[in-house]
């Protein structure tokens, strides 16, 4: 792991302002080693007598087994082990928050791909070759493929023993929907049904790692993940060891989104590292990585919404049906978000939302960036649409009478505290300047690019908004806390700041802030950040857009006992007390005396060391029956406007501006924010126009990147961009978690310019070109 | 088979290297270079690109035995001793990377892309990279980052 901070150019010790601090740009500390090919990625580890391991995985999505043979496998020459669920050491199952997945399949498995046994071998192909010989008896049987009916058939067939429905949260507001005084009061009523696709995290590194087995018994792990010590709490008791034996150490992560919340190769490669005695790689390849992570919940959802001819919103009526798969993993916050965000950003005074996460023998899904919170505010923005078309009115105005300021109250009755000028936010992004009309003599710039699909003819334009709000933090009474550890010492003849924790940069520049809090804070430039690992508190997981605010607050943190604990030693030193000290520029500053001395100074007695844990504040859990709660630790929203051209013909879409509004509180690094704003709505269009895993009969149709297709350079539009800093004074620095709202916003806008280009009533994202031609004669 | 070529201007050989390996397999696991990444190894996302006498290709797509006595550049390749290309130095100054896991292929590729075409326009570099996925930036920065590298090896910047 680099440990390197960036470079910096000398600066006058007398400035007060550290260069590379909060606010600033500084680059990447890791950015040297990546443009080198030197970081080393899980996947790059390598030992000198180091071995393979491999994964057999089901090819049915339901099915017993009534045996496991593996005795021709481990005849295969090179072959080392093969392991099934009677090897695991300690317990059988694990699972984020339920603990229902079995390590290894025990008698049955519930989706395609899940694991059935492993083999080690001195080489891949060797792996690969020993899976095939390995026999497995399965009795297939039909799977469970709707999830509607999960929820609602009495006699659909149980996945799990104890039902269907992983979670049904209710949200009870005002009077239900259907009564009459309610209805009174709407001059319009809309109803529409909703479709979320599933899409996959695709992130470029695949699931690796490097497992070497100790001399005490235990196992050092070198894994990608987005928190070690959620990790460790899985592990340990499967492997049954006690957690101080599994030493974890964060390897390079070639980018997360969610799909490294769940283990992969974890258990895995410690199970084959512990038998045979010598250190174990695991890799997948991209296939594999299809089946070896958790998905983004495809959803159905159907709203029905009353409101006033002036468009004030009077009722919603929501269901929303979240496709869990096989296994629980994050369903039941994923639809804790779905329920509490269902009607989004809008004050609804009735409300009954019914969400349900179910377990069907699908693909299993769990966390992705947005959380639940995506799929709704695909519904919910399509409606407001829908509600705007119907009364007649424009798309920014009807959301404009309706969206939360700071005050409202959301549909949990969680008062919204913080700044919220979202209103504003819709009036600043309506003032960009649109894109100007296509230039079609360069065939680039239109839907089917250098295909020759159209010379403009047939094209239409089309503009959509969006607004997203996304839960920052884990919700609902989960003390989410971080810990950080700060060293500041003498290094020869300079001070340095050493920052510990054990959060996981996945590539959204959190070490990069952590460097920069540090600087700020100490007033030193030279700052280092220490390889993530266990031997450190817990950071929380690097997800839910909470690391900046976590664990960035508890850097902040223990920096403000460092300088304390330099403030008590001067002072012991000069045998008096002072009450107006501040570090500046290496140098200890009263206020009323000026210089009283140096960190070298100080120092030279030693290093001083802090350890502190940050706490955000308490949240409370959803009422099981009415949705009531503060359930969130903060709020962020986004709002973004879509410019499509569309050739209505053939169904081609060219996405031609995004433009984004964003409120992040604090700008920290605005480089890397943007970076994050950029990245996030890439996604977002992925999931609006092409991004879906195919399933057919609980089977993954395109477990490729030929056939599940990511944005490309092509496909991303110039963003035009303003970020504001409306300060949630409970924040370090008032930040706002970042990362997550434009995935929310991007993908309604784009939807609803399509609409607006071709007058369909699209329900479904992704849209494909045969959703836009569909009935067309001419196509 | 043994396989003996030039990487980096070094001389590499690699034995018992099976029929069905990969140049990206052999540059990774064998030769000590993983620099080159793995993220789908069937020729869509291009983060394995390496100059193959001095064309850009799928590292995975390339038979190992194909290399045989011939040239290969990977993204170690490129810096001069501790001094970054253009194209490294502006792909970190303009925030174009993030995990970095694309980053590699990205940089041959755009490497490759200002040697044939000192000022490339913008939809040239989209064309250039469209066989590159980067899943973290959305590749406004990448864009950045080659058009300055571009003007900085013009002696423009």
């Amino acid at each position: 792991m680099p440990t390197r901070a960036p470079d910096r150019a000398p600066r006058d010790l007398n400035q007060s302002a550290t260069t590379g601090g909060v606010g600033d740009s500084p680059t990447r500390p890791d950015g040297s080693l990546k443009v080198k090919g030197e970081f080393a990625y899980s996947s790059d580890l390598f030992m000198d007598d180091m071995i393979w391991g491999a994964t057999l995985r089901s090819p049915h999505p339901r099915a017993l087994i009534h045996s496991i043979d593996v005795a021709a496998a481990l005849k295969l020459p090179g072959v080392y082990a093969v392991l099934t669920h009677e090897d695991v050491p300690g317990h059988k199952f694990y699972g984020l928050d339920t603990r229902d997945q079995p390590v290894l399949a025990v008698g049955q498995v519930r989706h395609q791909g899940e694991p059935v046994a492993l083999v080690a071998a001195d080489h891949p192909e060797t792996a690969r070759r020993a899976l095939k010989l390995i026999q497995v008896d399965y009795e297939v049987q039909e799977p469970v493929v709707d999830p509607r009916r999960a929820v609602f058939d009495p006699q659909c067939p149980l996945v799990h023993d104890d039902g269907n429905i992983v979670r049904h949260q209710p949200v009870r507001v005002g009077a239900s929907p259907d009564d009459p005084a309610v209805r009174a009061q709407c001059a319009v009523v809309v109803s529409g049904e909703y479709e979320v696709g599933i899409q996959d995290q695709a992130f470029l590194g695949p699931e690796s790692g490097l497992a070497i087995p100790a001399e005490d018994g235990g196992v050092d792990l070198y894994v990608a993940t987005q928190w070690i010590h959620w990790d460790l709490l899985q592990i340990a008791p499967c492997l049954g060891l006690p957690e101080e034996k599994v030493r974890m150490t964060l390897s390079g992560v070639g980018g997360a989104f969610g799909g490294r919340e769940d283990l992969s190769m974890e258990i895995h490669a410690a199970m084959l590292a512990l038998r045979v005695g010598k250190p174990v790689k695991m890799v997948y390849n991209r296939e594999e990585s299809f089946f070896g992570h958790v998905h983004r919940h495809p959803a159905l959802m159907t709203y029905t919404y009353g409101a006033t001819a002036e468009g004030k919103l009077v009722f919603a009526d929501v269901e929303i049906v979240l496709d869990g798969g096989g296994y629980a993993s994050a369903t039941p916050n994923v639809v804790g978000n779905a329920a509490s965000l269902g009607v989004g950003p809008y004050v609804v005074p009735n409300i009954k939302i019914d969400a349900y996460g179910v377990y069907t023998n699908n693909p299993p899904c769990g966390a992705m960036r947005g959380f639940g919170a995506v799929q709704a505010c695909f519904a919910y923005e399509s409606m407001m649409d829908k509600l705007a078309a119907e009364l007649g009115l424009d798309p920014v105005t009807i959301r404009q009478r309706n969206v939360v300021a700071q005050g409202d109250k959301l549909a949990t009755g969680q008062v919204v505290e913080a700044p919220a000028p979202v209103a504003e936010m819709l009036d600043t992004l309506k003032a960009l300047p649109m894109p100007a009309p296509a230039d079609t003599s360069d065939l680039r710039n239109l839907p089917g690019s250098t295909a020759n699909a159209t010379h403009g003819e047939g094209v239409v334009r089309g503009v959509g908004y969006g607004i997203g709000v996304k839960n920052i933090c884990f919700s609902e009474d989960f003390d989410d806390y971080s810990t950080a550890r700060v060293r500041l010492e003498l290094l020869g003849d300079t001070v340095g700041a050493l920052v510990h924790t054990a959060a996981a940069e996945v590539g959204q520049g959190l070490i990069t802030i952590e460097a920069q809090i540090a600087r700020t804070e100490l007033g030193v430039e030279q700052v280092s950040i220490h390889p993530a690992d266990s031997s450190v508190g817990t950071a929380g997981s690097s997800s839910a857009s909470r690391q900046s605010y976590m664990t960035g607050g508890a850097v902040k943190t223990a920096c403000e006992a460092v300088r304390a604990a330099v403030f008590e030693r001067i002072a012991q030193d000069h045998g008096r007390a002072y009450d107006d000290l501040s570090l500046a520029g290496g140098k200890i500053v009263s206020h009323a005396e000026g210089v009283i001395g140096t960190l070298e100074e100080v120092l030279a007695a030693g290093p001083i060391e802090q350890t502190r844990e940050y706490h955000h504040h308490r949240t409370q859990r959803m009422d099981p029956f009415t949705g009531q709660g503060n359930s969130h630790t903060q709020l962020a929203f986004a709002v973004h406007r879509a410019v499509v051209d569309v050739d209505v013909e053939l169904g081609l879409i060219k996405v031609v501006a995004l433009d984004l509004v964003q409120d992040v509180g604090k700008i920290m690094n605005r480089l890397s924010l943007e970076g994050q704003l950029h990245g996030g709505s890439a996604q977002g269009l992925g999931l609006a126009v092409m991004e879906e895993i195919q399933v057919r009969d609980g089977k993954v149709r395109n477990p490729s990147f030929t056939d599940y297709l990511i944005p490309t350079i092509l496909d991303m539009p110039p963003m035009r961009m303003e970020i504001l800093e409306n300060a949630d004074p409970r924040a370090p620095y008032g930040l706002r978690g970042a990362g997550e709202p434009p995935t929310l916003s991007s993908t309604p806008a784009i939807a609803a310019a399509i609409r607006d280009a071709t007058g369909l009533d699209l329900r479904r994202v992704p849209i494909r070109p045969e959703d836009l031609t569909e009935g067309r004669t001419d196509a | 088979m043994r396989v003996t070529f030039t990487v980096n201007g070094r001389s590499a050989e690699a034995d018992d290297v099976w029929e069905g390996e990969s140049l990206l397999y052999v540059l990774r696991e064998r030769v000590g270079l993983p620099g080159s990444k793995n993220a789908c190894e069937q020729g869509e996302c291009g983060s394995c690109t390496v100059y193959l006498d001095d064309v850009p290709v799928c590292s995975c797509l390339v038979a190992a035995g194909q290399v045989q006595d011939r040239q290969v550049r990977t993204v170690e390749g490129l810096a001069d001793g501790d001094r970054l290309d253009p194209v490294q130095a502006c792909f970190i100054k303009a925030g174009a990377v993030q995990c970095g896991f694309c980053t590699p292929g990205l940089l041959v590729q755009a490497h490759d892309l200002i040697e044939r075409n000192p000022e490339p326009s913008d939809p040239e570099i989209r064309e250039a990279l469209a066989g590159n996925l980067c899943r973290c930036t959305g590749y406004e920065k990448i864009l950045d980052a080659v058009r300055e590298a571009a003007a900085i090896k013009a002696g423009i910047a």
